[in-house]
């Protein structure tokens, strides 16, 4: 399985990567920790003359934390991610995610950035970001904006990002309260049949706000306002915890695949949701 | 396509080489310095018989570009330990039989050894979660936990008497 050939590049800094990629246009790509791309790649199910590889750029790795702004790298590994304390303290659904993706192997290698760009539904960054309602920096030949996650998503690997911009950071603010990255899959190193990201805050034994996302159940990652709506001001008892996991399974469309059929994928789904949602209240 | 010029240190010694930026890591390791103990099983990113450590990071070499590893560190099995001086993980292989077939052994104990670097004392939990990228049709893996575990206590126990 060796891949078509490519031209390789190596920039230091973020605008010569930028002004490479409007440069070469659509035959390029970056490369980040390459194992998404890589294996696509050697299926040769991606047709690339250049490749970008980011690794050299300093600008685009480290963790910061500011108040409760979380700033974190596009080349930060998950590896980084799950050893990072600082991080595991303001937001601990960042290290219980990373640890359920893939192998150690993998991790050491595959970054943030390249898990919330890649546009694969089974990612499972994209669904935990849609959670956090995480925010996703982006740098293009013209400058920097700033893309909602919760925007980012059009279809199966389709993004609001442009071929020409490359997406630096990603922002959030440090969730208060209980969380849980539930995941459900056939063995280690596959991605899920159906994952969900619960974030709950609890005051005076109610719930006072909830955040609901689900991984790898629609052509993109689903967040689910209706679930979180269902949860707010209850009493997170089995009733509540039903009508959200209801309201949840409204709002996701899975397709039949090698992990199952439609109809088993929604009962795993609806068993995943309610887990997480049990789970982030026992941590509120 | 043009050859680009890799600078690689691959067990403690500088190589030189030209390569496609295409070529794979684990076929530079194999085919241009014959450093053969990194196997190839899936070359689909699942196996890890191909690990190998490059700048500190258990990697699986079939997914690693010889473009993305120039100017990196590597260390293979070769240069874990030798025939006549094996490495604790390769005697405690050898003795707790950890290996059958042996195919998967090279990228086990590579991958071993940096998960003993960064947790030296690990529970079999935790050495079960550390070696979940390694893959073996034979052994059924428990004698591959208890010879990581009886190694760990091993390179401690010898440590503490140093002390
Ligand atoms: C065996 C195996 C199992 C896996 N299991 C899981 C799993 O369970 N869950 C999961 O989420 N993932 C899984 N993955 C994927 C893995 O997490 C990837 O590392 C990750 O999806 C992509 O990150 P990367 O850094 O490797 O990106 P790359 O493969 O380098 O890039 C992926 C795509 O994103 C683009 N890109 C990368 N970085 C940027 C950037 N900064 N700006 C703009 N575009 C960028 C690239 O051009 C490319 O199109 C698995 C991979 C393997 C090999
Ligand atoms: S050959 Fe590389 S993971 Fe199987
Ligand atoms: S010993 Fe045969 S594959 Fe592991």
């Amino acid at each position: 399985m060796i891949p078509a050939a490519f031209e390789y590049h190596r920039p230091v800094d973020v605008t010569s990567a930028a002004s490479l990629l409007r440069r070469l246009g659509d035959e390029a790509r970056v490369l980040a920790g390459g194992h998404s791309l890589i294996p696509m790649m050697k299926l040769r199910m991606a047709a690339i003359e250049h490749l970008i590889d980011l690794q050299d750029i300093d600008a685009l790795k480290g963790i910061s934390i500011d108040g409760d702004t979380v700033t974190i790298g596009a080349m930060v590994t998950q590896a980084e991610l799950i050893a990072h304390e600082g991080l595991a303290k303001v937001a601990p659904i960042l290290r219980e995610a990373a640890l359920q993706i893939a192998d150690p192997q993998v991790r050491y290698m595959g970054t943030l950035g390249g898990n919330v760009a890649n546009g694969d539904p089974g990612n499972d960054m994209p669904g935990l970001m849609q959670a956090l309602g995480a925010a996703f920096l982006l740098t293009g030949p013209d400058g920097a904006r700033e893309v909602a996650a919760r925007d980012f998503y059009e279809a199966a690997y389709m993004t609001a990002r442009e071929e020409d911009e490359i997406l630096t950071a990603v922002r959030f603010t440090a969730p208060p309260g209980g969380y849980a990255y539930e995941k459900q899959k056939r063995k280690i190193g596959d991605y899920a049949t159906a994952a969900a990201a619960v974030l709950i805050g609890k005051e005076g034994g109610r719930v006072a706000h909830a955040s609901v996302a689900m991984t790898n159940l629609s052509d993109t990652p689903v967040w689910s306002p209706a679930a979180a709506k269902a949860l707010t001001g209850t009493d997170c008892g089995p009733e509540a915890i039903r009508a959200a996991t209801e309201a949840a399974l409204a709002d996701i469309d899975p397709t039949e695949d090698n992990r199952g059929p439609v109809a088993f994928k929604r009962h795993v789904a609806g068993i995943i949701i309610t887990r997480a949602i049990q789970r982030a209240w026992s941590r509120a | 396509m043009t050859k680009m010029h890799i600078k690689l240190t691959v067990n403690g010694k500088a190589e030189e080489l030209l390569a496609e930026p295409r070529e794979l890591l684990i076929h530079v390791l194999r085919e241009r310095l014959n450093l053969t103990g990194a196997h190839i099983g899936c070359e689909t990113s699942h196996c890890g018989a191909c690990t190998v450590e490059m700048n500190g990071k258990s990697v699986k070499s079939c997914t690693v570009f010889a473009a993305q590893a120039n100017g990196a560190e590597i260390t293979t099995i070769e240069g874990l330990g030798s025939p006549d001086a094996l490495h604790v993980l390769q005697r405690s292989f050898r003795e707790h039989h950890g290996l059958q077939c042996g195919f998967c052994t090279p990228g086990m104990i590579t991958r071993a050894h940096r998960l003993l670097q960064e947790n030296p004392a690990p529970t079999e939990d935790e050495v079960r979660f550390g070696m979940a990228g390694n893959l073996c049709r034979c052994t059924g893996y428990q004698n591959i936990v208890k010879s990581i575990l009886a190694a760990a206590s091993e390179i401690n126990a010898a440590q503490e008497a140093a002390e």
